[in-house]
């Protein structure tokens, strides 16, 4: 058992890391063919990663550890998270300590990485894109943190392995109100959490209306080789989670190499199908004006906070 | 048609008053160095119907000095204050006696534009300070942004004083591209001259040509056949169609509806590669002569309603995505007041109830019925687009119509004019697709160039911008940016 354990766990990092890019060009590349141009094909990001890592490392003047150790954190928040969500296997041998509260709160630890880094870099933009963000997560994590709380309900643990094996067991739990709910909610935070339209502009130019892209400005070479690499796993993990939690069918629930095999082909499948969504909806949707994300966050909020008292008022009936 | 008074400085601040009351608006401040004296002229136009006047002031050539109409006009004071800062000319009494073109390492003392001035010298000692007013208090914070940006865009600084997301106030630093282009023109040819003119600002090459043009006809004598007009007011109209086209779709991209943009620019290049075949160049360029015009090719009819129908769709869909129409509608208010008191050309006064036009204030051809000018009074993003896109309409509309009983390939141009003939001094007003152009010239003796003056839409509408935004956020200021899209290189010659 725990040869096929450990191997999914590597996989999961494996795969977020490795796919991350693949998943950021290929969400561009149906983009670009629908907008009408031929597009710079999927694998632009990697050439794009390979290209800064060639780069030598430039730190600006004056700036401080937290600017330093930003990049590396955000990669390693998210390859830790990657490694504790069930997005290949719920029957792992860290599945124990794979709690919903530990991932929301690495990917926070490395939003606030960032956001300490944009202060530190001391510009304006920095400091502006940092304030941004922080508006935003703020907003944003407790949405995540209620509608997955709404799916533990069931389970009866907030550990995300059960919640995950529950619901292939128990197919019945996501067409309640509660889930329709949760997985609205938890789409909208997602989108705000890794920077996409209607909340953020990823391919903008125009540094007065950047979020993420504003924290990062001062970043070149190798750090923002990381920097992307963090935000494109992100994506990846998140789209994951989502993935893992409303359409969990094909992640291994036992120890078995041909369910492992078969958990990564879906997995691969689920989170293109979710990226060419995304990346479609994006052609047709326009950047909200900054004051009314807040608005559209309360929004998901309001619908996570729902899902919660649902899932508590049907679950005490049945 | 145009009366040249000349006047003692003493009644001028009287008699500009006299002018500006009378309906008047101050098209152009020229400074010209005489052998025997500084003169100004000051060039008030109106109409319909078509109505220029001159004022013409000597002044004594060691001490140049001129009492200001700054009080009077807010065109004239930075008029004022872009030549003292290249003619050394001091406006007495200025309220506003700081620099304005002059570039920061300019050496002190030193005045392009002055005939013994000579090449230019290397970059001396800063003559500044020139210290950004302070907004102070709690959370007040500055955003420095520029001269440099990101994207293909020209360069300016601007300086953000914001609490929060909102901007208190906003400081445009201009004038990096100084090109020193009125310098250039002068000892040139006339035909020498109208590649320069097409150059002043690279999206409005058949703006600035004609008025030059136009100038330079007056100033000559030429009487340009009919026909050259109307293939003229055809070029005009296509120049205003493609630059409209493109600011519709960046306006949408700037609000990331990506889509719209793509087919906006779609759109565009057909009608590049259109003015290609009707001018040979992209930008319509060599369309417009002096003397007359040469087209290549007449625009098709099938292609070009075509054309209209793709902006039609384009514009009803950004119209229609109520997070689009949401981001336009009310942002970066710009009051009907604020714009008259600013002398606002263009679509930007348009766009806030002031219907000024060229083409019906000071026709250079009939153009009809069908030229309508479209004009709304809300001030924000959503009008500047709306105005765009009903003038994209009248455009097409008098294309069609001028383009019917056209021959082309070929050049229609007026004879030679003879050596010598003419006033000498010309005066050209066009609506280009920013606003109104002004250009005015003046010949030496032998048919030379002495002096150009051309004014871009773009010197007047630039203190507009940050007018606008104040209490805008400031994520809302490209937007604001692209509606107002002035011209960085038609400003700073």
């Amino acid at each position: 058992m725990s040869g096929v354990g450990y191997v999914a766990v590597a996989g999961q990092v494996a795969v977020v890391a490795a796919g991350g890019p693949l998943l950021a060009g290929w969400m561009r590349q149906v983009r670009a063919r629908m907008e009408g141009r031929v597009g710079a094909g999927v694998l632009q990001p990697w050439r794009d990663m390979r290209k800064l890592l060639r780069k030598e490392p430039i730190t600006p003047v004056g700036t401080g550890p937290a600017l330093r150790i930003a990049p590396a954190l955000v990669v390693a928040t998210v390859a830790v998270a990657a490694a504790l969500v069930p997005l290949l296997s719920t029957d792992t041998p860290i599945s124990d300590r794979a709690d919903l509260i530990l991932v929301v709160a690495l990917i926070a630890l490395g939003t606030l990485a960032l956001a300490l880094a944009g202060l530190d870099s001391g510009t304006a933009f920095g400091g502006m894109g940092a304030s941004r963000e922080m508006t935003v997560a703020a907003l944003v994590e407790p949405t995540i943190l209620l509608s997955v709380f709404a799916l533990s309900i069931p389970a009866g643990s907030t550990n995300l392995p059960a919640i995950v094996s529950g619901t292939v067991h128990d197919p019945a739990r996501l067409a309640s109100p509660a889930g329709l709910l949760a997985t609205a909610a938890l789409a909208v935070a997602v989108l705000a959490e890794t920077g996409r339209i209607p909340v953020d502009n990823p391919s903008t130019h125009l540094e007065l209306t950047m979020i993420h892209e504003a924290m990062v400005l001062e970043y070149a070479g190798p750090d923002l080789a990381l920097v992307e690499l963090g935000a494109q796993m992100r994506l990846t993990l998140l789209l994951g989670l989502l993935a893992s939690l409303f359409a969990p069918w094909g992640i291994a629930t036992s120890a078995s190499w041909a369910a492992l095999a078969v958990a990564l082909a879906l997995f691969t499948l689920k989170v293109a199908v979710l990226g060419a969504v995304l990346a479609a909806a994006e052609v047709f949707w326009a950047k909200l004006r900054l004051f009314r994300v807040p608005e559209l966050l309360a929004g998901s909020f309001l619908l996570a906070l729902l899902a919660v008292i649902v899932s508590y008022f049907l679950s005490s009936e049945s | 048609m145009r009366t040249m008074h000349d006047i003692h400085a003493a009644e001028l601040a009287k008699r500009a008053e006299e002018l500006l009351a009378a309906g008047h608006r101050l098209a152009l401040i020229a400074a010209h160095h005489d052998p025997d004296a500084v003169r100004i002229v000051y060039l008030f136009a109106s109409g319909p119907p078509d109505t220029r006047i001159e004022l013409h002031v000597r002044l004594a050539r060691d001490r140049p000095e001129v009492p200001t109409l700054a009080p009077l006009s807010f065109p004239a004071g930075r008029f004022e204050r872009e030549m003292r800062d290249l003619h050394g000319i001091v406006p007495l009494d200025h309220p506003l006696p700081r620099r304005l073109v002059r570039h920061f390492h300019w050496p002190r003392g030193w005045y392009p534009m002055r005939p013994d001035a000579g090449p230019p010298p290397p970059f001396g000692e800063q003559e500044g300070p020139y210290p950004f007013l302070e907004v102070e208090g709690d959370g007040v914070y500055e955003i420095p942004v520029g001269p440099v940006h990101a994207g293909l865009i020209e360069p300016g600084h601007f300086r953000f004083s914001v609490v929060g997301e909102t901007i208190l106030k906003l400081k445009a630093r201009l004038w990096f591209v100084h090109k020193g282009i009125e310098k250039l023109f002068q000892g040139r040819s006339v035909a020498a001259g109208l590649p320069l003119a097409e150059r002043i600002s690279g999206d409005t090459a058949v703006g600035h040509a004609l008025a030059y043009c136009l100038a330079v006809e007056e100033a000559t004598g030429t009487k340009v056949p009919a026909d050259a007009q109307r293939a003229r007011a055809l070029l005009l109209e296509l120049e205003r169609l493609h630059n409209h086209v493109a600011d519709l779709g960046m306006l949408c991209n700037d609000v990331g509806h990506g889509i719209l943009n793509t087919h906006a620019q779609r759109v565009r290049e057909q009608l590049l590669r259109l003015g290609a075949e009707i001018t040979g160049h992209r930008l319509l360029r060599g369309g417009v002569i002096p003397g007359g015009a040469a087209l290549r090719a007449l625009p098709d009819p099938v292609r070009l309603r075509a054309i209209g129908e793709d902006i039609r769709e384009i514009t009803d869909l950004a119209l229609g995505h109520s997070t689009v129409r949401d981001r336009f509608t009310g942002t970066a208010i710009l009051t009907t007041q604020a714009a008259r008191d600013i002398g606002c050309l263009g679509y930007v006064a348009r766009a806030s109830g002031l219907a000024g036009d060229a083409r019906t204030a000071h026709p250079f051809t009939p153009y009809g019925a069908l030229l309508e000018v479209p004009v709304h009074d809300s001030g924000d993003v959503l009008a500047r687009f709306l105005v765009r896109a009903e003038e994209i309409e009248t455009s097409l509309a008098l294309i069609d119509q001028l383009a019917d009983g056209l021959m082309a390939p070929g050049t229609v141009l007026a004879p030679s004019p003879v050596p010598g003939a003419g006033p000498r001094t010309g005066v050209g007003l066009v609506e280009g697709w920013r606003g109104t152009i002004a250009t005015r010239v003046e010949l030496a003796l032998d048919g030379t160039l002495a002096r150009v003056k051309p004014v871009d839409p773009s010197f007047f509408n630039w203190p507009a911008l940050p007018l606008a935004l104040a209490d805008t956020i400031v994520p809302d200021f490209p937007l604001t940016n692209k509606s107002f899209n002035l011209s960085y290189a038609g400003n700073d010659l």
